[in-house]
């Protein structure tokens, strides 16, 4: 709608149909879900599912005709924009704060005394921190570091370059995926054996499952700086990614310190 | 170059579109707020229906008309789902929230406007789900805090605790979304000159729930998580046979909660704070020690969450600090109190119907605050915990007091939403209708408490009939207040044109600036507020 004559910074939306289709398919989403979860057949849930990623590639593809259309979104716009996505990010690290309190709940006995004394729990045999673990912390921080060079790079204006380093942060992301894969298949307790396997498998899953989407979003934005969206002065799509490819990294540090490492560290191999 | 700009008035884009368009795909703040409105009645139609039967099995001892009890519980479960997230939450925050937040900062519309969009229909789909929850298999008859091991498979097989949970998530996630917007907007979209120190309190308000609902509500859908991974896929994150520990779901559950609590009030303090401004024809009396008490319940409602569990076995230490933290909320809500007192102090006062609604507002916020300061001790709330006292504080405080708010709030607003008036004498007799009848409902239920009547349930021995029969005909006064309201909304579509201020000089935010009804758009040419005054 921007219209040139425009008084003022702000981007007034058109009317779009995203939000109630979007919020259609997370009704089907739920209700295929509990049918799922109730022995019954989950193609309910999977038709909304396909349902909302067509909503998403609607909604952002409308998004970023809007900001190649040069004139809604201004400066304060995009402003506005980067302030949402950390406040976005915000609310991550909260929902990332409840599986910590599950984790420190059943292993520090700081406000109730149910907390393990043993922990792992006995017959629980944990990876070994520095092993893959610490293999995938590594190759998380280069992935931060590759993606910040594409940054620069972009800051710069040489959009090849940043394409180069966002192929190689999408490739680093894509190997920790493989790695956590690799971890869960040969993993030695199962996703049903007591509050060790939950707190570890919601945990690190959560955290993959973010991992996955932001390798997409680093895709789309590795696909959008071929296309030529992406200026020396303007990136905020790539700026989001970047973000929140940095909390990933982040709460990763937290999950090796904490899960990995200390929750290890009490195992004694049975001699 | 927005405050520079020459208005033009050429109309671009300003067609309304058509009915399917306008009003499920709409990216305007008024309708969206509308709507939001409309949800908050609907829900708030049900879940008032839901307590009026509640009390009517509570009128005498016995056995009424609810004989099966796993009925009785969800109907108390519902109750609460229905008014804390679709009534109160949707009208405050996405209604008046969406209608007067941009027309207070003196911006053409939110944020982001189509994730305003998706926020709403996220609710419905969420209230929808709800509903079925209430009607397919058992019904979650979990009490409003879905604690496990009652809201586990073994107690509560079939989905309807499920459909409950995932209800939840989308009412949650339309909040998380909603929160961000409101962020964006009072951060990024306020007018020239309009500092952060001159917003109107009620958007003051608004900022601070946003900012609530952005860090408690991710906290109750991952701990919303592991309950629906406990039920369906094998975890053991609340079963203490297999390591885990029920108490865990509490601290989680209530280290949302209590932000919720206020994430519920505060926009009511922001609502009563312009009436009582208003209608006195006085600026607030302590700006921004109004504002900054708000801020400081804000931050300290995140560090008190476990004075909803004292009776779990903590050790000393443990009570001792949570009700100490507790009572150190009494020291800005003092402030709050007292800064309305001071308004209406010397200033020209207007017995106008929002007017005493705010001051119906005051008196219930305050009862329920003093009785808040008595459960606040660890050691008594050890007594009154699970009574009939812990049911009339919390409505006192949370539910009645929002919900005088909320009709305060319409009846300041409606002649602006709607461009009518109400029927000024209808609505003073239905003000005090609802008065007395919530005070007679929720008043007796501290004596029950008092003498030890045990909540949620739906028997009780003969010596509590006394006071559950007066607040059952409470609740009867209640009821004829609520259908007196909903003619009131009727009839407001017939009364008389409202003007564009139509409460005099008292009235001095940008919302009174355009005209009755307000625009589709407004603010298209930004008010310049340089060098005026706070505009309370």
């Amino acid at each position: 709608m921007a219209s040139s004559e425009s008084n003022h910074p702000y981007h007034l939306v058109n009317p779009s149909k995203w939000p109630f289709v979007g919020s259609l398919a997370g009704f089907i989403m739920a209700t295929g879900g509990i049918y799922y979860m109730h022995d019954g057949s989950i193609f309910a849930f999977l038709a909304g599912t396909a349902l909302m990623l067509y909503v998403m590639y609607g909604w952002w593809s409308d998004v970023i005709s809007e900001a190649e259309g040069g004139v809604d979104h201004t400066s304060v716009v995009k402003h506005g924009l980067r302030v949402g996505m950390v406040l976005f990010i915000t609310s991550e690290v909260m929902f990332f704060f409840a599986f910590f309190w599950a984790f420190f709940d059943a292993t520090v006995p700081l406000i109730t005394r149910t907390a393990h004394e043993i922990w792992p729990p006995e017959g629980v045999v944990p990876f070994a921190a520095f092993g893959i673990p610490f293999l995938n912390t590594l190759i998380l921080l280069t992935s931060g570091a590759t993606v910040t060079v594409a940054h620069h790079k972009i800051l710069h204006g040489d959009r090849a370059g940043c394409g180069r380093w966002l192929a190689y942060t999408v490739i680093l992301g894509l190997i920790f995926t493989g790695l956590q894969a690799y971890e869960y298949i040969h993993a030695t307790f199962g996703f049903t054996d007591g509050i060790y396997s939950s707190t570890f498998y919601l945990a690190t899953g959560f955290h993959g499952f973010h991992v996955i989407v932001g390798t997409l979003f680093l895709l789309v934005c590795y696909f959008r700086t071929k296309k030529g969206h992406f200026t020396a002065d303007t990136h905020i799509g790539f700026e989001a990614a970047a973000w929140y490819w940095h909390f990933v990294d982040v709460v990763w540090l937290f999950l090796f310190v904490c899960i990995y490492w200390w929750g290890g560290s009490g195992y004694v191999p049975p001699s | 170059m927005a405050n520079t700009a020459e208005a033009h008035h050429d109309d671009h884009d300003h067609h309304m579109p058509g009915f399917f368009t306008r009003w499920f795909c709409s990216t305007n703040h008024k309708d969206i707020g509308t709507l939001y409105i409309l949800v908050s009645f609907i829900a708030a139609i049900i879940g008032g229906a839901m307590s009026w039967y509640i009390r009517l099995e509570l009128a005498e001892p016995g056995i009424q008309y609810i004989d099966d009890f796993q009925f009785y519980n969800v109907l108390v479960t519902a109750h609460g789902f229905l008014m804390v997230f679709f009534v109160v939450m949707p009208a405050m925050i996405g209604g008046f929230g969406n209608w007067f937040v941009p027309l207070m900062i003196g911006a053409p519309d939110m944020a982001f406007p189509r994730m305003n969009n998706i926020s709403l229909w996220l609710l419905v789909a969420g209230f929808i789900l709800l509903l079925l929850s209430a009607v397919i298999g058992d019904g979650p008859g979990t009490g409003w805090t879905v604690y496990p091991p009652l809201s586990n498979q073994e107690y509560q097989p079939g989905p309807s605790v499920d459909l409950g949970i995932l209800s939840l998530h989308l009412a949650g996630a339309s909040s998380i979304l909603g929160a961000i917007n409101f962020i964006v907007t009072i951060f990024n979209m306020r007018a020239p000159g309009m500092t952060i120190h001159r917003m109107p309190l009620f958007v003051w308000a608004i900022l601070i729930t946003a900012f609530l609902l952005l860090l408690a509500l991710p906290v109750l859908a991952g701990a919303l998580t592991m309950l629906l991974t406990d039920r369906n896929f094998g975890t053991a994150f609340f079963v203490s046979g297999q390591g885990g520990d029920p108490v865990l779901w509490q601290h989680l559950f209530w280290f949302f909660g209590h932000p919720e609590v206020y994430i519920i009030i505060i926009p009511a303090f922001g609502i009563v704070s312009q009436i009582v401004s208003t209608f006195s024809n006085k600026p607030v009396f302590g700006y921004l020690g109004m504002a900054y008490a708000m801020s400081a319940i804000g931050v300290v409602g995140f560090i008190v969450w476990a004075h909803h569990m004292f009776t779990i076995g903590f050790d000393v230490s443990t009570r001792a600090y949570f009700t100490a933290a507790t009572m150190v909320i009494a020291v800005p809500t003092g402030v709050k109190i007292f800064s309305w007192l001071a308004t209406m102090w010397g200033g020209s006062i207007k017995f106008e119907v929002p007017m005493l609604y705010a001051l119906g507002f005051i008196f219930l916020f305050v009862v329920g605050g003093v009785t808040g300061i008595t459960l606040a001790n660890a050691s008594a709330d050890l007594v009154f915990h699970d009574t009939y006292f812990v049911v009339a504080h919390f409505h006192y405080v949370m539910a009645i007091a929002a919900i005088l708010a909320m009709f305060a709030g319409y009846f300041y607003w409606i002649g602006k939403m709607s461009g009518r008036k109400y029927p000024r004498g209808l609505a003073k007799l239905q003000f005090w209708v609802f008065f007395i009848g919530v005070n007679v409902l929720f008043f007796p239920q501290h004596f029950s408490g008092f003498a030890g009547m045990p909540r949620r349930i739906p028997d009780y021995p003969a010596p509590y009939e006394g006071w559950n029969y007066v607040s059952s005909l409470g609740a009867l006064i209640t009821m004829i207040g609520t259908i007196l309201f909903f003619i009131i909304v009727w009839r407001t579509f017939y009364g008389e044109e409202a003007e564009a201020n139509e409460w005099g000089e008292g009235a001095t935010t940008l919302e009174w600036a355009v005209a009755s009804p307000a625009p589709w758009h407004t603010h298209e040419v930004l008010p310049d507020m340089t060098g005026k005054a706070p505009a309370e």
